[in-house]
C-alpha cells in the first residue's frame, strides 16, 4: 500500500515498455454513489494510476471545466469525510492505486495528522496538493512520509533550474509536470519549450515524470509521452464523464498508451 | 512592547501568512519580493513614489478634529484621517501607486487588478493610466451591477473590466480569476492586490505602503493635540487601512489599536464578515490566516452592506496582531453603520464610505465613556458617494 504500491505499478507499467495514462476524476461530480464504479471502469481500461480530485470552494489552478465538476460535487454534498470513507470500505475492490488531489484548506480543516491517518487507512496511495509549494510544504510532508504515502510535487515551466532539481529530488511516487504556464483545461496545442522541459526533468530524476494540465487528445498525450512517461488528463476526462461518454474516455486511453518505446 | 519585526523571511507573522500559492507562481512572487527589497533601499524609488504621492495623489491628508462628532459623544475628542480626499477618494491609491511603480521597475506593462465595490479597481485603472500599463480588473457580476459608476470610471480610464459569473459574483470570487488570469499570463503580468492578503510578500508591501497614513498620524496628533492618542479605531475587510494605520504605532503600547468588521445582519446570524470574531484559520488565496468557511473548508460567502468588507478572509498580520493581543478586533452591524453614516454627513459634511461607517459607529460608541482630555483617531478610509444608491 501507499508510496511503494504506486511507485511498482508505474515501474512495472514502464518496465514493460508502456507510457503511463493517468485520469483525473472529480469525486462526487454525478454523485458519490458511482465513485467505485468510475475507480472501476479506469481500473478496466487499464489506467496506470488514478488522480482523485476533492472539491474546494475556491480552486484558482483549474480552468471552467474542474471548476464546473467541482461546483457539482459539493452541490451533491461532498467531503473529503466521505471520500475518504468510500475509499475505505471499497480498498479490497481495488487494485489501482489512488492519488487524491486537493487544494490544502479542506486538508487543514479535516485536520493533517488525521488526514494522513485516513488516507493510510482508505488505501490512498498518493497525495497532490496544487497550492503548497515547497516552502510550506512541512505542514504535510511529515504526516505522509510517517504513513508512507507518496506527496507527489509539482513542477512548472516558469520554474528556475535549481527549483526543479529541488522538486524533482524530493517527490515521491512521480513527478507532476505542469506542461502548461496556466491554468488546467483543454488546449489546442502546447508550447514547443514543453519537449525541453520534459527532457530537463527527466535527466533531474529516475522517478517517472508525467506531464499534467492541458492534455485532452491522444495525439497530444502521445508527443508528451514521448519525452516523459506519460501523461495526466484532467479536464477532457471530467467533461467526457459529464457527458456519460464513456467509450470515447475507453478510446483516448488505448490512443495515449499507443506508443510504445 | 519589544520591536515589532514580523514578517520572517518566509513571510510568516506567527504562525499566520505564508506562501501557499501554485508552483508556477512561486518564481513570480518570488521575483516581486527580491524587487521590492531592492526598490525600498532605492533613493529614486522612494522619491519618485513621494513624488507622486505628493503632487498626484494630494497628500498629506489632514487629521480633522471632529468638533461636533466630539460633542455628540460627549466625551474623548474624535480626530479623523482623511483618507476619503485622497485622489480617487480612498486610501487605495497608497498601495497602487506604489505597486505601478514596481510593476514598471519589474520590466512588466500589464497589470491584473480585482475589485468589490470599485475602489481598488478605480485606484489601479488610475494608476495604469498615468503610467502608460495595460489593465484588467476582475469584478464579480454581483458587484458590476451594484457599482454601475465605478465600472464606467474604470473603463474612461482606459481599463478592461471583466465580469466574473462564479461562485457568488463578488470579491472573493473576483480575487479567484484574478490569481488565475495571474496564473496564466504570469511572465509579462504583474498583479496589484488590493489588500493586505495574498501570499507573501503582498500583505507586507501592501502594509508597507498604507503606513504613510500611521506615519502621517503620528506627526499630526503631536503638533495638534501635544500626545499620542489614546484609541486608534479602523475598519477591517482584508485590512488595508486599518494595517497602514495602525503599523506604525504597534510599537507605542500606550495606544490602544482597534479594528472594527463588519457585523452584517448581526453576527449571532450567518450574515456577516466578522473574519476574525467568528472565523476558523486555514488558507486562502495563498496566505494562512482566519476565513469564514464550514467545518469542510469550504470557503463560506460574506455578507455586508459594504461591499468593501464583503470578504471571507482577512490579511494574515490582523490575524497575527490579535493572537499576540495588540489589537483588539470588534465589530459593528450594517444599522449601525448606517447611522453613523447619516450622522458623520449631517454633523460634520463629510459623507463616509460605508466601510469607514464601521469605524465611525465604533468610535461613537467609545468615546462617551472616556474623559473629554482623552483622544481618539479614527481612519476614515474614503469617501461615501459611491454608496448613496443603496
Amino acid at each position: 500500500m501507499g508510496k511503494v504500491k504506486l511507485e511498482k505499478a508505474l515501474q512495472e507499467r514502464l518496465s514493460a515498455g508502456e507510457k503511463i495514462f493517468s485520469p483525473f476524476i472529480m469525486a462526487g461530480d454525478g454523485g458519490l454513489d458511482i465513485l467505485p464504479d468510475r475507480i472501476k471502469f479506469f481500473e478496466e481500461n487499464d489506467a496506470a494510476v488514478i488522480e482523485l480530485g476533492i472539491p474546494f470552494s475556491d480552486p484558482v489552478a483549474d480552468g471552467p471545466t474542474i471548476q464546473a465538476a467541482g461546483s457539482r460535487a459539493l452541490a451533491n454534498g461532498t467531503t473529503l469525510a466521505k471520500v475518504l470513507d468510500i475509499l475505505e470500505v471499497t480498498k479490497l475492490e481495488r487494485a489501482i492505486p489512488v492519488v487524491i488531489m486537493t487544494y490544502i484548506n479542506p486538508i487543514i480543516a479535516f485536520g493533517v495528522e488525521m488526514f494522513a491517518k485516513m488516507c493510510a487507512k482508505a488505501g490512498v496511495d498518493g497525495v497532490i496538493i496544487p497550492d503548497l509549494p515547497m516552502e510550506e510544504e512541512r505542514l504535510v510532508a511529515e504526516a505522509l512520509s510517517r504513513r508512507d504515502i507518496a506527496f507527489v510535487r509539482l513542477a512548472a515551466m516558469t520554474s528556475p533550474q535549481e527549483r526543479l532539481q529541488e522538486l524533482a529530488k524530493r517527490t515521491e511516487g512521480f513527478l507532476y509536470a505542469v506542461a502548461v504556464t496556466g491554468t488546467t483545461g483543454a488546449r489546442r496545442e502546447h508550447d514547443a519549450y514543453v519537449s525541453t522541459f520534459l527532457q530537463e526533468l527527466k535527466t533531474y530524476t529516475e522517478t517517472p515524470v508525467l506531464a499534467g494540465f492541458g492534455v485532452s487528445t491522444g495525439e497530444q498525450a502521445r508527443a508528451l509521452s514521448e519525452y516523459g512517461d506519460g501523461v495526466i488528463v484532467g479536464s477532457k476526462v471530467v467533461q467526457l464523464l459529464h457527458e456519460g461518454n464513456l467509450a470515447e474516455i475507453s478510446q483516448l486511453i488505448a490512443e495515449s498508451r499507443s506508443l510504445k518505446v | 512592547m519589544s520591536v515589532y519585526t514580523v514578517p520572517d523571511q518566509s513571510g510568516k507573522y506567527g504562525n499566520f501568512g505564508g506562501r501557499f500559492v501554485p508552483e508556477l507562481l512561486m518564481p513570480a512572487v518570488l521575483e516581486l519580493e527580491k524587487a521590492y527589497e531592492a526598490a525600498k533601499q532605492d533613493k529614486s524609488f522612494l522619491g519618485e513614489l513621494n513624488y507622486y504621492l505628493k503632487q498626484y495623489v494630494g497628500r498629506e491628508t489632514p487629521l480633522y478634529f471632529a468638533e461636533r462628532l466630539t460633542d455628540k459623544a460627549g466625551g474623548a475628542k474624535i480626530y479623523l484621517k482623511r483618507e476619503d480626499l485622497n485622489h480617487t477618494g480612498a486610501h487605495k491609491i497608497n498601495n497602487t501607486i506604489g505597486q505601478a511603480l514596481l510593476t514598471v521597475r519589474m520590466g512588466k506593462r500589464k497589470v491584473v487588478a480585482e475589485t468589490g465595490a470599485g475602489q481598488h479597481g478605480v485606484a489601479t485603472a488610475t494608476v495604469c493610466a498615468l503610467l502608460g500599463l495595460d489593465c484588467i480588473v476582475f469584478m464579480g457580476e454581483e458587484d458590476i451591477r451594484r457599482q454601475a459608476l465605478n465600472v464606467q470610471r474604470m473603463e474612461l480610464l482606459g481599463a478592461e473590466v471583466r465580469s466574473v459569473e462564479g461562485g457568488s459574483g463578488t470579491l472573493k470570487d473576483a480575487v479567484n480569476e484574478a490569481l488565475r488570469y495571474w496564473v496564466n499570463h504570469v511572465e509579462d503580468t504583474h498583479y496589484i492586490i488590493g489588500s493586505v492578503v495574498g501570499p507573501h510578500p503582498f500583505p507586507m508591501l501592501v502594509r508597507d505602503f498604507q503606513a504613510v497614513i500611521g506615519e502621517e498620524t503620528k506627526r499630526q496628533i503631536l503638533e495638534q493635540d501635544g500626545k499620542l492618542p489614546e484609541k486608534i479605531i479602523a475598519c477591517v475587510g482584508g485590512g488595508s487601512n486599518a494595517m497602514g494605520m495602525f503599523y506604525p504605532f504597534v510599537e507605542e503600547e500606550d495606544v490602544s489599536l482597534i479594528g472594527v468588521e463588519a457585523g452584517g445582519s448581526g453576527l449571532e446570524t450567518n450574515k456577516h464578515a466578522a473574519t476574525l470574531t467568528k472565523g476558523k484559520v486555514g488558507v486562502l488565496h495563498g496566505t494562512l490566516t482566519h476565513l469564514l468557511q464550514d467545518e469542510n473548508g469550504q470557503i463560506e460567502e460574506a455578507f455586508s452592506i459594504s461591499a468593501g468588507l464583503d470578504y471571507p478572509g482577512v490579511g494574515p498580520e490582523h490575524s497575527y496582531l490579535q493572537s499576540i493581543d495588540r489589537v483588539n478586533y470588534t465589530s459593528v452591524t450594517d444599522k449601525e453603520a448606517l447611522e453613523a453614516f447619516e450622522l458623520l454627513s449631517r454633523k460634520e459634511g463629510i459623507i463616509p464610505a460605508l466601510e469607514s461607517s464601521h469605524a465611525v459607529a465604533h468610535a461613537m460608541k467609545v468615546a462617551g465613556e472616556m474623559s473629554k482630555d482623552q483622544t481618539i483617531v479614527v481612519c476614515l478610509s474614503g469617501r461615501g458617494d459611491k454608496d448613496l444608491r443603496q
